[in-house]
């Protein structure tokens, strides 16, 4: 029996070392962070919007997670600034990403926050971005021969729709769409802990006045 | 800057600390080889005597004359433990046929799948009219068939069959762990429909929806317990490696699943932290185990002599137990998570040298000498390239982990490269070669067109490399164009198109031979070709 014992000790005790340093350490880390002032949670479109986001794989070919400028020039390229924990406080589930086939999302309501544009590039990415291999996504849209007072025409480059058809977002689109202009993590943010942890009053004197979020 | 290297010295002495605790539980020295313990897997009497059922009858002769080395001949194995090793082989027949099938299905579908995946990223306009055809849907369901379908399934085969011949006792509960191999089997179907109707959970590796984890969870309780309880009922004195590695195996991925799965616990930051140990640790404490374990069996096995060294085994199984288990955090370098939980696995990435030199050395020496033994055996070709891969991919590895390297190849198809080195040139050829070791013994019957394994190799072997090589470059290249601010995004895009291609070919290969190998599989199980004569199940040239 002292073989078995040992085995599955063993076994359970560096699976425990790693749950801990890796699961409950980081839980216990953030799970007090605060929302920075400038994020709100999201809206049930916007969450209709995600739903879509994650059924449709959208995060094995965008990140959403900007890195420094001293590893990567993410903000050059205007993907925006480093991300820190409080930026992802409503995301359940998380949507990191581990891939960039295409750029990273975490700011792409600042950068193309066009809903003509968005719609259009869902429907075919190759009318916008020539040489882009993202995918088509018709079926979130219908071809009609005529739109409804109601509905929604997707505004497409000449050539891009059959003709005599029109394209109409599908409710699924523009929740789609409505989560991408959310994406907009452009608010301030406390400076990086370093700086904060120098010294317990400074922390509090030096906290920059969080400025009205974004331009809208 | 202070704190990375406190953590990093911190990281360091831990595992020293952890290392030498272990040493110390084992007590034997370990520079001994431990010649006793490595030949538990023989039979009295059998070392000398090949052993590949993959081969038909005239070439085990040619292999045997091939393998001789002076010393043999003088002893005949023991009948009566044979006869042990033949019932404990007929207790597992059953449900082992049953996860090896499920396991050849699930390979057929997710190949092709993965092969649909790689074709729409240089064909975007290919099968778009349906959301269940979409990249994001095609992609992820050949990733939960092939991890979950074909890796899990076949190792849970293996463990079943390998465990009571190791433990020289008939497998204990079999209904149960056949109730287990349906509820697993189950929970992968639900899980693929349910990601095709754009049912998910979201995160790599973990998009089966838990509702539907449940089943999987429960099925491998399932078939853990009877595991543990055949392995308590044992007849033979000491454990053999390919027991440790394949018991702790079977505990970790259950405590895995079931850790990553719970529901509501995990959120933001501390969820991605959670995905990508989860994600790596279902490679390096369930693929990677059971497969090495897989060699440490069938390569000594097959050529008929124990391993070199079995306590540096051993300490191979405690150094990779302990290190593999924390290396995930190198997934989330340059991310929004805590700069130390980084650093720590990029540590323990590097320290993941230990347990596969420890391997490595093994292998070497036990081969050395005897390479040209690849020629004769199929199983020990497929085991062989897969230990050889196993080697390469861990090693580089360990060095993609590191910050510099991974300013390039982060989120890049370099890491989709290394990940298919990883769970097809190491695993999947490790599998493929276990099982042809495997169905004879299980079916009582010959492979019926030896020539196919052969072509299912090459197919396979060239196919991988074609992947690996052409991938590697143009992900690299991507990451290249990436840090360069200069030029456009659209530049990384356009670098990748012609390495997508050569992946589409490289994948067509891989189908190609999984086509063979299925049907061989088929042609086997429907009762083609030769039969054997009676249980003859050991090649022993007295018995011919």
């Amino acid at each position: 029996m002292e073989n078995e014992v040992k085995l599955t000790a063993g076994a359970m005790v560096t699976f425990g070392i790693a749950v801990a340093a890796l699961v409950v350490l980081p839980y216990i880390q953030v799970r007090d962070v605060k929302p920075p002032e400038g994020l709100k949670p999201y809206t049930s479109a916007e969450l209709r919007g995600r739903a879509s986001y994650i059924s449709n794989g959208c995060v094995y070919c965008h990140t959403q997670q900007p890195r420094s400028e001293s590893f990567a020039p993410d903000a050059k390229r205007g993907w925006g600034r480093a991300s820190v924990p409080g930026d992802y406080v409503y995301d359940r589930p998380h949507l990191l990403g581990s891939m960039r086939t295409g750029p990273d999302l975490m700011n792409i309501g600042v950068r193309q926050p066009s809903k003509d544009w968005q719609l259009g590039h869902l429907y075919q990415p190759r009318a916008y971005v020539p040489g882009s291999i993202m995918p088509p996504f018709p079926y979130l849209f219908e071809l009609k021969d005529q739109a409804d007072p109601d509905e929604q025409v997707v505004t497409l480059p000449p050539g891009t729709a059959p003709s005599g058809k029109v394209v109409v977002a599908t409710p699924e689109a523009l929740d789609l769409v409505k989560y991408l202009q959310a994406l907009r993590r452009n608010y301030p943010i406390l400076p990086p802990e370093p700086q904060a942890a120098d010294g317990a009053k400074t922390s509090s004197s030096t906290r920059p006045t969080p400025k009205p979020a974004g331009a809208s | 800057m202070e704190s990375a290297i406190l953590s990093l010295l911190g990281a360091f002495l831990l595992s020293i600390m952890g290392l030498f605790v272990f040493i110390w539980s084992l007590r034997k020295g370990l520079l001994v080889e431990n010649p006793k313990a490595a030949s538990a897997i023989f039979v009295a009497g059998e070392i000398g005597h090949t052993d590949d059922p993959a081969l038909g009858r005239g070439d085990q002769q040619r292999f045997q004359t091939a393998a001789a080395e002076s010393g043999d001949g003088a002893h005949t194995p023991d009948q009566h433990e044979v006869e042990d090793r033949i019932s404990a082989d007929r207790s597992s027949a059953f449900p082992v046929f049953m996860f090896i099938a499920f396991a050849c299905m699930w390979l057929l579908f997710g190949g092709i799948a993965g092969l649909t995946a790689s074709l729409k990223l240089h064909m975007p306009d290919w099968l778009v009219s349906d959301a269940w055809m979409t990249f994001g849907r095609i992609r992820t369901v050949h990733l939960t068939a092939v991890l979950y379908g074909w890796i899990t399934n076949a190792e849970l085969g293996l463990i079943i069959w390998l465990m009571p011949r190791l433990l020289r006792t008939p497998l204990m509960g079999n209904l149960w762990i056949m109730l287990g191999g349906a509820l697993v089997n189950i929970a992968i179907a639900s899980g693929i429909g349910a990601i095709g109707a754009g049912w998910s959970d979201g995160m790599e590796y973990l998009e089966m929806p838990w509702q539907i984890g449940i089943f999987f969870a429960a099925g491998m309780v399932c078939i853990v317990v009877p595991v543990l309880y055949t392995l308590v009922n044992r007849k033979v004195d000491s454990l053999y490696v390919t027991t440790w590695y394949h018991t702790a195996g079977l505990l970790w991925i259950t405590m895995l699943f079931i850790v990553g799965k719970l529901p509501g616990v995990h959120f933001g930051v501390q969820q991605a932290a959670m995905n990508w140990w989860y994600g790596h640790n279902v490679l390096g404490l369930w693929f990677t185990p059971v497969a090495v374990g897989a060699i440490y069996y069938f390569l000594p096995k097959v050529i008929a002599r124990p391993i070199r060294s079995y306590n540096l085994s051993i300490l191979g199984f405690w150094t990779l137990a302990f290190f593999y288990a924390q290396v995930g955090g190198h997934h989330l370098v340059g991310g929004p998570v805590p700069g130390w939980l980084v650093t720590l696995s990029i540590v323990q990435s590097m320290m993941m040298i230990v347990p596969v030199l420890a391997f490595s050395i093994n292998m070497a020496l036990t081969m050395r000498g005897r390479m040209r033994l690849a020629l004769y055996s199929p199983t020990l070709r497929f085991m062989m390239f897969g230990g050889a891969m196993y080697f390469l991919s861990s090693l580089q590895g360990s060095f993609e982990a590191l910050r510099s390297v991974q300013r390039v190849a982060h989120f890049t198809h370099f890491t989709v490269a290394h990940a298919h080195l990883g769970a097809y040139g190491f695993v999947t050829m490790v599998l493929f070669g276990a099982i042809y070791f495997m169905m004879p013994r299980i079916l009582n019957w010959e492979w019926p067109y030896p020539r196919l394994i052969a072509w299912h190799f090459w197919l396979a072997a060239i196919g991988i490399t074609i992947y690996f090589v052409g991938l590697s470059y143009g992900g690299w290249l991507q990451g290249l164009a990436m840090l360069d601010e200069t030029r456009p995004f659209m530049d990384s895009v356009a670098v990748t198109i012609p390495w997508l291609q050569w992946r589409s070919l490289a994948g067509a290969l891989m189908v190609a031979s999984h086509l063979i190998f299925v049907g061989h599989f088929l042609a086997m199980a429907l009762r083609f070709g030769p039969n054997r004569a009676g249980a003859a199940l050991f090649a022993h040239p007295s018995r011919n």
